[in-house]
């Protein structure tokens, strides 16, 4: 399923666990600095509302004056599980990319402000960079450094996999409790 | 020293955009292993396309390209602060070029050194080999993601119903893929110390991430554990991405060191799918490239 930014409630309210998406249109960066940042009050320059945010620190390298991305697969998302759902209600996201699945407030924040946990396959750094079209700029760069900033990425069918709807359901839940009976029973 | 420099470089590129032919085999077999049509498929084919691609385009296989760990086998009296520097001149350099990211951070300010380097970063181990001739260069680049997922057990440990000995130990390095998930970035591989003091136990773990995949280990009974964990681990379910299927493991190395009557460590050192691992053996002045490893 194509999803294309702005994306509505009705369209993330469609989603469910185990769907395979491709996103296209702007994707916003963001990681541990900037969870923290907005959190503590801070505010950013950037309208996100109806976006993506992704927990993302690519590497970027700057040719001819232009910023060009040489790799950005998607970095642990449990150590935002603190602020994620204020910053899904603050910033108005639809979705979040990430790698490795979040935790309850989360998945009850995607419940309540209709937004979904998109899982991009972690460490895919190439196949993932190919998807991002253009680099239109950064804000808190100087702040934060290079991964930590907050990167406006044109994408095109940028690959993922619901594992956290808005309806409460939780891939990793369900595969951590399957896992553990599973271990239970070979101990 | 410029040679030596260039050399480091080349392998710090060869590294981070390359992945070493033990562990893509071991990828391969995964991929066959796989359900078709699944979200674990989908993950796995994704990492195949994805070491193609990063090969092709010599640009990290993956954007953390984590922290820089030299693992040096030299003739005795090589005088380890030249390597060091010529080290840290192809790591900036590495890191301007992109092979990099910019992964040194101030732990206090935040501040990004911008270039890999600052206190503690990169790290170097040295040993010395008497009669050796040249130098051996072992570069793993190791992301935050899997590094966060690592576990170390103080034996007993009435949680998990761990004694002091190799079933108590098996219990640890299970209980730590059950927590890892899909966080460390599987399918991973495990790096395991039994013993040492907290520091040498986890600095030994990763050593054995050193260990080519297809190799055995040479005490029987840490043999059998480390094909029994691999396997166990594989009927969890956790898969690749921890989305459910049939590969969490790629493989399981396992050491052991002596340790205090009191202590009983097991540490475990969780390495991602994007197993960067690359070796060199130089001439001994560092100039000439004899050989690459793995």
């Amino acid at each position: 399923m194509e999803l294309t930014t702005p994306i509505s409630e009705d369209v993330i309210r469609s989603l469910h666990v185990g769907d395979l998406v491709e996103v296209t249109g702007i994707v916003h960066t963001g990681r541990d600095a900037v969870h923290k940042f907005l959190h503590d009050g801070g505010s950013l320059p950037v309208d996100m509302r109806g976006g993506v945010l992704y927990h993302c620190g690519p590497v970027m390298v700057k040719e001819d004056g232009q910023w060009v991305c040489k790799a950005a697969g998607p970095t642990t998302s449990a150590r935002e599980e603190p602020y994620q759902a204020e910053v899904i209600q603050k910033l108005g996201l639809r979705a979040v990319i990430g790698k490795g699945g979040m935790g309850d407030k989360t998945l009850a924040g995607c419940k309540e402000f209709g937004c979904v946990y998109l899982h991009a396959v972690g460490g895919a750094a190439q196949v993932l960079a190919e998807c991002i079209k253009k680099v239109r700029g950064a804000c808190m760069l100087e702040e934060f450094g290079s991964p930590e900033a907050v990167w406006e990425l044109e994408v095109e069918e940028f690959p993922c996999v619901v594992t956290m709807d808005s309806h409460g359901g939780s891939l990793h839940k369900e595969v951590f409790a399957r896992s553990k009976e599973a271990l239970a029973k070979l101990l | 020293m410029a040679g030596l420099k260039d050399n480091l470089l080349e392998l710090i590129r060869r590294t981070s955009a390359e992945m070493p032919d033990d562990v893509n085999r071991v990828l391969v077999e995964a991929l066959k292993a796989e359900e078709k049509r699944t979200t674990a498929e989908f993950a796995l084919k994704t990492i195949h396309a994805n070491i193609a691609l990063a090969a092709k385009k010599s640009q990290p296989i993956c954007q953390d390209t984590g922290s820089i760990l030299f693992h040096v086998h030299g003739p005795v009296g090589s005088d380890q602060l030249v390597f060091e520097e010529a080290a840290r001149e192809a790591v900036a350099e590495a890191t301007k070029k992109g092979f990099l990211r910019q992964n040194s951070v101030d732990s206090l300010t935040g501040k990004n050194s911008g270039t890999n380097l600052g206190p503690g970063t990169p790290t170097f181990h040295f040993t010395q080999v008497r009669g050796a001739t040249g130098m051996n260069v072992r570069l793993i680049l190791k992301g935050g993601g899997c590094e966060n997922v690592g576990a170390q057990y103080s034996l007993p440990d009435s949680r998990i119903g761990a004694d002091r000995d190799l079933k108590g130990c098996r219990r640890a390095i299970l209980d730590a893929v059950l927590q890892a998930q899909g966080k460390g970035c599987g399918p991973g591989v495990l790096g395991v110390c039994i013993g040492g003091d907290r520091a040498t136990s986890y600095a030994f773990s990763k050593e054995q991430l050193l260990r080519s995949l297809d190799d055995r280990n040479p005490n029987a009974e840490l043999d059998a554990l480390e094909q029994e964990i691999v396997a166990t681990a594989n009927q969890l379910g956790i898969g690749p991405m921890g989305f459910g299927g049939k590969t969490t493991l790629l493989g399981c190395k396992i050491g052991v060191v002596n340790r205090l009557p009191a202590s009983y460590f097991v540490s475990i050192s969780y390495m991602c799918w994007a197993f960067r691992r690359r070796g060199v053996v130089l001439s001994a002045d560092g100039g000439k490239i004899e050989r690459w490893l793995y």
